[in-house]
């Protein structure tokens, strides 16, 4: 078991090394950059967030995989970002609008809904895909080093493709029933971002368990459907008595939900108290991911 | 010694024996541990019963810049832990290494190649994974895509490759990789043999360039050209170190003492057992069986399965001293065997005068049913050819010097004396 720790200075795994100097031929002198020890790991540690840095080019390229791949494989290619939820959404409302009354704080149904679904179905495929990043392609743990985290953070990244190609529907259903955001769709990016952080987080558990325990790949469906139960996306959060709220909000994806609906729609106020306690939430789920990432990371290659 | 590029100090790798279904521990396993741990004070951990295996052990080595280092060893010695602990792809237990450069690591070429993309998107995808960046993977890309030799099939997906195809690109790539420290791992045992000289040409290329390389192969000749100096490992630990053709010889010295050991009870084997080699003996055919430079040998090779063997075909590869390849017999070169053999058997094969030079040479046997390997035993056997008075002067080429004898006869050529310094 090993930490493998860069010293400072230039040691950008990327560059070619000699590219720029072919006066070194013939027995290079030691390297300018330090040494890299690799020694057995110790102690705790969360992400290595500088290599990550590092291997932007490599996540670039991950994300566009998974895109790629996708549209090559499959005959709506772009289409599923936007199929899924709006499937969803009419049937939810034929369901839960049409035939059990479900209120909608006021709002159309199917805006109400779809408005919900965009951030749950980045979510469920987010954390299902970065699920599987680490064992769908063994030998990239085997027989290569990279930051690990780069394929989770990938999987998720590419889910935020969708959420756009997505996005553009909820704005024709908005004119359509005539809404207009008000001031309050300035926040939406950070609504997108706490969704972001808790598929990464959630993700991030998900796939360093996967390695050693493949049960997760059953458990990650099963995982996504109660999960969908316990956030507001069928029915309004106001449902919920005001006294189990904060409870109610340990569910981060509650938190994004109602921020989304409340940053697009303008749904009466934002319940932050809901709000603050999701984000709370996301940095344990996040903090704690990284570490046990970190923690499982040392026997990834042996494991897989 | 001058600075160098990459040290260790007792580095070791421990690894718990078990077969797959331990390693992958399952998660009710875990949790039922993790509930039962507080009731039992003190015993925070069930001692685990699977014996531990050291895969490397205590492991000293210094590379000095410029240095081609090749590791030898058997299956299992730990060559590729070693290699694999110097790339980061997995952790020593314990003992340290330092790497004093930017480390390229190739221990499998077409790492992350995706069937349904195309040649050109994998070149990216790849080049990206082995650590290029755009900008150096754009400007070598038409070297690349040279280099493979595959211009025409750039925008077909790769899964409609020939296997051959899928290896030259993933090569190509991985060939233009210039770190200062690059740490190969056996990935020229592919493709067909003009393109593995092709690569190992290119290893000589970035050897001379003055790179690092350390350099995991069982391809004898291969270590002794282009390496520098050479590492054998067994059982985790170093046994020798030193120039390479000296390392190999001794190398192959014991890897061919240990045929001692009855061969159906070697390890060191693959295929799909389905039918195996059990038992070799090279003789020659004369009386009292010596092997001497003109001999004929005939070989007898017994093999054992459960059924009939349908569609044998055994190859026997002769090798030197340095297991450089001398010749190859193959049961289909010439009259086939029967279709169906019995379960047990012998089968012998008579050649030729072998015209060899006095020395050791290597045996390998493999046995394919229709076309699938059932077995294969390197290093199954040996020999020794003795000295003879071949041309009747006590002389002989050394085998050292040459492979083979060849008869001769020498004379002077009467048409083309000169006139003028006869007739004075």
């Amino acid at each position: 078991m090993a930490r493998v720790k860069a010293r400072e200075v230039e040691t950008d795994p990327l560059v070619p090394a000699l590219a720029a100097e072919p006066g070194r031929r013939g027995g290079h002198g030691p390297s300018p950059t330090a040494p890299l020890t690799i020694e057995p790991p110790r102690g705790w540690e969360i992400g290595r967030f500088r290599e990550v840095w590092l291997y932007r080019e490599l996540l670039y390229f991950l994300v566009w995989r998974e895109l790629k791949i996708r549209y090559k494989q499959t005959m709506f290619g772009g289409a599923w970002a936007v199929l899924q939820p709006l499937i969803t959404m009419i049937v939810f409302t034929a369901v839960f609008s049409r035939l059990m009354g479900v209120p909608s704080d006021d709002l159309p149904y199917p805006v109400f809904s779809y408005a919900a679904l965009l951030p749950w179905t980045f979510f469920a495929t987010g954390i299902a895909r970065a699920g599987n990043s680490l064992v769908q392609d063994p030998n990239l743990l085997s027989k290569i080093y990279f930051p690990r985290e780069t394929l989770p953070l990938a999987s998720v990244s590419a889910m935020l493709v969708d959420l756009a190609i997505a996005f553009v529907i909820l704005l024709g259903m908005m004119a359509f029933y005539g809404l207009v955001p008000g001031l309050a769709v300035l926040t939406l990016p950070l609504f997108v971002l706490l969704a972001y952080l808790t598929a990464l987080g959630v993700g991030l558990w998900l796939a360093a368990a996967n390695v050693k325990y493949r049960d997760i790949n059953y458990v990650i469906p099963f995982l996504s459907q109660l999960w969908l139960f316990l956030t507001p996306v069928a029915y309004p959060a106001s449902l919920v008595p005001d006294a189990w709220r904060v409870v109610y909000g340990l569910n981060p994806m509650a938190g994004v939900v109602e921020g989304f609906r409340w940053a697009l729609l303008g749904t009466d106020s934002a319940d932050w108290g809901l709000i603050t306690a999701s984000t709370g939430v996301v940095l344990v789920i996040l903090v704690s991911g990284l570490v046990y990432f970190r923690r499982m990371e040392r026997e990834f290659a042996d494991v897989v | 010694m001058s600075a160098p590029a990459i040290h260790t100090e007792s580095l070791s790798k421990q690894y718990r024996l078990g077969t797959q279904a331990a390693i992958y521990g399952s998660l009710r396993e875990s949790l039922a541990k993790g509930f039962r741990a507080p009731f039992r004070a003190g015993a925070r951990e069930r001692p685990e019963r699977r014996p531990l295996l050291w895969a490397l052990r205590d492991v000293d080595v210094e590379v000095p810049w410029g240095e081609v280092l090749g590791v030898i060893g058997r299956n299992g010695a730990g060559k590729s832990t070693l290699l694999k602990i110097l790339a980061r792809v997995t952790y020593p237990s314990a003992g340290r290494a330092r790497v004093y450069g930017r480390v390229g690591s190739l221990l499998e070429v077409g790492t992350g190649f995706h069937p349904e993309l195309t040649g050109r998107e994998n070149i990216y995808l790849n080049g990206a994974i082995l650590g290029m960046r755009r900008s150096e993977i754009r400007r070598k890309y038409d070297a690349i895509v040279d280099f493979a030799g595959l211009e025409a099939f750039l925008d077909t997906p790769v899964k409609r490759y020939s296997s051959g195809m899928y290896m030259r690109l993933a090569f190509s790539v991985a060939a233009h990789l210039e770190p200062e420290i690059l740490i190969v791992d056996e990935v020229l045992a592919v493709g067909d043999t003009a393109f593995q000289r092709k690569c190992l040409g290119k290893m000589g290329s970035v050897a001379r360039e003055g790179r690092t390389i350390l350099f995991v192969s069982h391809n004898m000749p291969a270590i002794q050209s282009l390496c520098h100096r050479a590492l054998w490992l067994e059982q985790g630990r170093i046994v020798d170190e030193g120039a390479p053709t000296e390392v190999v010889q001794r190398y192959l010295e014991s890897e061919v003492s240990t045929t001692a050991v009855s061969l159906d009870e070697r390890q060191d084997r693959s295929g799909d057992g389905s039918a195996r080699i059990v038992s070799l003996d090279v003789a020659s055919t004369e009386p009292g069986g010596v092997i001497r430079p003109g001999s004929r040998l005939r070989l007898r090779i017994g093999y054992r399965s459960d059924r009939p063997v349908k569609r044998a075909q055994f190859v026997v590869t002769i090798s030197d001293h340095l297991d450089v390849g001398l010749f190859l017999l193959h049961s289909e070169f010439t009259n086939p065997l029967p279709e169906m053999l019995p379960p047990t058997g012998v089968v012998t094969c008579e050649t030729d005068p072998i015209n060899l030079t006095p020395g050791a040479c290597v045996v390998h046997v493999e046995l394919l049913q229709g076309n699938v390997q059932a077995d294969l035993v390197p290093y199954a056997g040996s020999f020794d050819v003795a000295h003879a008075d071949v041309y009747g002067t006590g002389m002989l080429p050394p085998r050292d010097w040459v492979r083979y004898v060849l008869g001769q006869k020498w004379s002077l050529e009467s048409d083309h004396i000169p006139d003028r310094g006869l007739r004075q």
